[in-house]
């Protein structure tokens, strides 16, 4: 039996801002990672991937990453993608800013 | 300081109009990101974990005051009011966006500066001993000879698709501040038996994932064979480096997997192949750069305003003992100014800071500044009665921190807080060293010490050499830290040590804190350093310090 699928989202970094982004389930590009389609199946994933990878125009460098569902919608798993949905622990900066603001 | 000639000026015009041409063309579709992300890198732009960051080069560490206010301006005008400055002397910007990069890189040209070759697999920006022109035991100032290589290096042809990055760095002075063995060329100025200047010439040291200290391939290099000699070591590298393996591609594998005498051969062969080509036009380019560089007319005034002041004012001697060093003239001191202060970022200077800087270098210090590989800003020429105004002005804006080469005075790099390749935080842990030990009021009993941290095994945060260095990992998706012990990065450089398994983030601070007491425990008298100690006594104590004596036991049976 073959191991079970972690749940991915599908994220990059805007083209313009370089800004962290992920792919929502009606198509667009949400700076929150709450925002994100939470992906449960291995084929779709890659679909998505490449629907991603085809919108070079606007976002760089697509990848999935390992997510899990939250009371508010996906959660990060791996620490690196936590610090990418929140911004930098040394300021207020990124993602953590915008909130406050 | 160099000026930049028509040539320079239109040169980096030049690129800029380039750039600006390639980002428009990226952001209309025409370029792919894989086109023109090896175009970005070139002129420094990377794109890292939050948003682009900006690498922008200063040569040799060296700038004056108005580069400096131009740094504010950039920080202020397009980024978040601050900068970070790297332990390559280069300046980063964390938060550009794209469509105006290529306004900040023509602000950049305005004042002589660019961000060329700060990326991709070139000769990067030529670093030097931040001291450079001031120090007392220098025999020459470093700073004209990395400038010519500076203008060697920069678009050479034959160099700009290397098997991997290349790093030089130069030293005028046997005391090593520019950690030359840790560099693919490192240059140490030496004299001849009958007096002349010229280099030891080591090759294939760095560190990054296969550390290594550099090796003596020329014991004394002339002067005039400087740009000849180094040609033929790239030119030798670019032939026989790997290309199949980015793991195995710098010098030092090169070097490693051939051995340094047949390295040296080809060296030698192609050095008298191409030395005839180089008919002193060099020499005379290298002569005009030296009227540049040409000392300041140093005041002869009166110092006893410095000595005045130290005495009365414990809390400016205490600045003055410890970021001060002796300039060659008796009666100027080189500064120091710590970007350390405990709880803040490593190299980070807000635009504020940055204009203040500018102000009291072109004031105090003949219009110069330094940027050292230790991440603090130097002024090199103050004159002693100028210090305690100068000292005032740096408290009034947090910038008198009294910790330079004490426990606090950590070198960090940006780690997962911002950079794309890191595989743990490096910047907290700093934060929380120094603000732990500020709170224990030991700092300068410790001493002499050097921590230094890497959030990934490439090392940019120096952690082979630093007395203690802290490498941060992903392991299992958690962050850990490794200690090494006893690296040093002078002139009597070695590597450190591993000292075992590594600790989880919670419990690297308190590691640090038994290791320091284990020191202070161990050690003679004040005199002798934790280096001197971690020499004289090796890992043991330290081991019983970080994993107790029974884990200790237990490795002793296992081996």
């Amino acid at each position: 039996m073959s191991r079970r699928f972690t749940p991915k989202i599908v994220t990059a970094n805007d083209l313009l801002e370089g800004d962290v982004i992920y792919l929502t389930a009606d198509d667009r590009w949400s700076r929150d990672h709450a925002e994100a389609e939470l992906i449960e199946d291995e084929a779709h994933a890659e679909i998505r991937l490449i629907h991603a990878a085809r919108q070079s125009g606007s976002v760089v460098g697509a990848y999935l990453a390992d997510a899990r569902p939250g009371p508010s919608g996906p959660e990060p798993v791996h620490f690196r993608e936590a610090f990418r949905a929140k911004g930098p622990s040394n300021y207020t900066h990124g993602k953590q800013s915008e909130r406050h603001a | 300081m160099y000026t930049y000639s028509e040539f320079d000026e239109s040169f980096v015009r030049n690129r800029v109009a380039q750039f600006r041409g390639q980002v428009e063309r990226r952001l209309d579709g025409s370029l792919t990101e894989d086109e023109f992300k090896p175009l970005r890198l070139m002129n420094g732009l990377y794109l890292q974990l939050h948003a682009y960051m900006l690498r922008v080069a200063i040569p040799y560490g060296t700038l004056n005051g108005r580069q400096m206010r131009q740094l504010a301006y950039l920080a202020e005008r397009w980024d978040k009011g601050y900068g970070h400055f790297t332990t390559r002397q280069n300046i980063q910007f964390n938060w550009p966006k794209l469509a105006d990069v290529p306004d900040m890189l023509d602000a950049l040209a305005d004042v002589g500066m660019h961000a060329i070759q700060t990326s991709g697999n070139t000769i990067r920006n030529v670093t030097a001993d931040h001291f450079a022109g001031a120090a007392a035991d220098e025999i020459e100032d470093p700073r004209p000879v990395a400038e010519l290589l500076r203008q060697w290096s920069t678009d050479h042809p034959e160099f700009q698709f290397l098997p991997r990055k290349f790093k030089i760095a130069v030293t005028g002075s046997p005391t090593d501040r520019a950690v030359t063995k840790a560099h693919d060329i490192g240059l140490r100025m030496v004299r001849d038996a009958g007096g002349a200047p010229g280099f030891e010439v080591m090759v294939g040291g760095g560190l990054g994932r296969t550390p290594m200290i550099g090796k003596v391939i020329r014991d004394f290099l002339p002067k005039a064979d400087l740009l000849p000699y180094c040609e033929a070591i790239l030119a030798t590298y670019n032939l026989l480096g790997r290309r199949d393996n980015k793991y195995k591609a710098r010098i030092k594998i090169t070097v490693h997997e051939n051995g340094l005498e047949a390295f040296r051969d080809l060296v030698e062969a192609r050095f008298a192949e191409i030395r005839p080509e180089f008919s002193g036009v060099d020499q005379d380019w290298l002569a005009g750069i030296e009227t540049q560089f040409s000392p300041p007319r140093l005041s002869d005034a009166d110092t006893s305003e410095y000595d005045a002041r130290r005495e009365s004012d414990p809390v400016f001697r205490s600045w003055a003992d410890t970021n001060l060093a002796p300039h060659k003239d008796p009666s100027h001191a080189i500064v120091t100014v710590s970007l350390k202060k405990p709880g803040n970022t490593p190299g980070d200077a807000t635009a504020a800071q940055m204009r203040l800087l500018a102000d009291l270098g072109a004031t105090y210090s003949h219009d110069e500044l330094r940027i050292s590989h230790e991440q603090n800003v130097i002024l090199p020429h103050v004159h002693r009665a100028d210090l305690p105004a100068v000292f005032d002005a740096l408290r009034s804006a947090a910038l008198a921190t009294a910790n330079v080469g004490l426990v606090s005075d950590i070198i960090a790099c940006p780690g997962m807080d911002y950079c794309a390749l890191a595989t743990a935080r490096s910047i907290p842990v700093a934060q929380s060293i120094a603000t732990r030990f500020e709170d224990l009021k030991l700092e300068h009993d410790i001493g002499a010490l050097k921590i230094k941290i890497s959030g990934c095994i490439n090392a940019c945060g120096h952690h082979h050499v630093g007395h203690i260095g802290i490498l941060g990992l992903d392991r299992a998706g958690v962050e850990n830290y490794q200690i090494t012990l006893g690296g040093d990065g002078t002139e009597t450089a070695s590597l450190g040590e591993r000292t075992g398994p590594g600790f989880a983030y919670d419990e690297i601070v308190p590691a640090i804190e038994r290791l320091i007491h284990a020191y202070l425990d161990l050690r003679q008298g004040p005199e002798e350093t934790f280096l001197d100690l971690y020499r004289r006594l090796g890992m043991g104590p330290f081991k019983d310090a970080l994993y107790g004596d029974a884990a200790r036991g237990r490795q002793a049976d296992a081996a």
